[in-house]
């Protein structure tokens, strides 16, 4: 550009819906939009603990929340959401991870994917294993 | 040349990822479906007796800060790039949300967990 503005309008190459066009990219935003509802539910728990330090009547009030009908509804949606996070971030873990060779043999996608869900499996039942242990 | 700042990005997304891939399906159940319903679980297992002692463990405090702060990281980055993928043209506004809301949710919880003090 010699500093001169151009009267044309630039070319803006169209961008509405390309992801629906292939199912591989509706995966993708799939992938993508769990974002929103992972956002969401970190907020709602660091407002929990601001209202935790508030002490004792400003938490109880931040739980009674979580109790309202709109709030489950949110949390059964956060759950599926959550669930498909897990499922998809170790689905592309082969793809986002260096590859591993083992034996001078590349470590196959599959067995990186399965070696992921078995971790989060055994991470949730330890998380309540923990649970059962500090439960009151 | 100046060093680029997306690996410190990147690596909060990654970590963030792992660690909902790894906790968000048994947090969300516990906190938003099992306790409030008081099924499964007890009540009285998120009671602010049981939470407060709980957020004063270094332990507990440590696992409440990553959670909160890693989680937010990795949605608002993810967000950020995916309004790039959407064609939006993304300039301060949207980095300045993106990345100043993690970093103000970090910056809050973690001294509110600091003023719950250590047991």
């Amino acid at each position: 550009m010699s500093g001169q503005a151009s009267k044309r309008r630039p070319y803006i190459r169209p961008m509405q819906g390309w992801w629906r066009r292939n199912p591989f990219f509706m995966r993708y935003m799939a992938r993508e939009v769990t974002a929103i509802i992972v956002v969401i539910y970190a907020l709602l728990l660091g407002w929990g603990v601001v209202r935790l330090a508030q002490g004792e009547a400003a938490y109880e009030a931040w739980r009674a929340t979580l109790g309202m009908p709109l709030m489950l509804l949110f949390h059964a949606v956060a759950l599926a959401v959550f669930l498909y996070h897990t499922w998809s971030w170790f689905a592309i873990m082969p793809k986002t991870m260096p590859m591993i060779f083992i034996g001078g043999k590349k470590l196959a996608a599959s067995t990186i994917a399965g070696l992921g869900l078995a971790t989060a499996v055994a991470a949730t039942v330890a998380l309540f294993l923990v649970v059962e242990w500090i439960r009151p | 040349m100046k060093r680029s700042n997306a690996p410190i990005f990147w690596s909060l997304f990654g970590a963030g990822g792992m660690l909902a891939a790894l906790t968000g399906p048994f947090l969300v159940f516990v906190t938003g479906i099992a306790v409030p319903l008081g099924w499964l679980l007890p009540h009285d297992l998120l009671s602010y007796a049981h939470m407060l002692a709980f957020a004063q463990h270094w332990l507990g405090k440590a696992f409440i800060f990553a959670v909160v702060s890693l989680f937010l990281w990795h949605g608002a980055h993810r967000i950020f790039h995916t309004l790039h993928d959407l064609g939006i043209r993304t300039g301060a506004g949207a980095r300045l949300i993106c990345y100043g809301v993690p970093l103000l949710v970090t910056i809050v919880s973690g001294y509110a967990l600091l003023t719950l003090g250590f047991k």
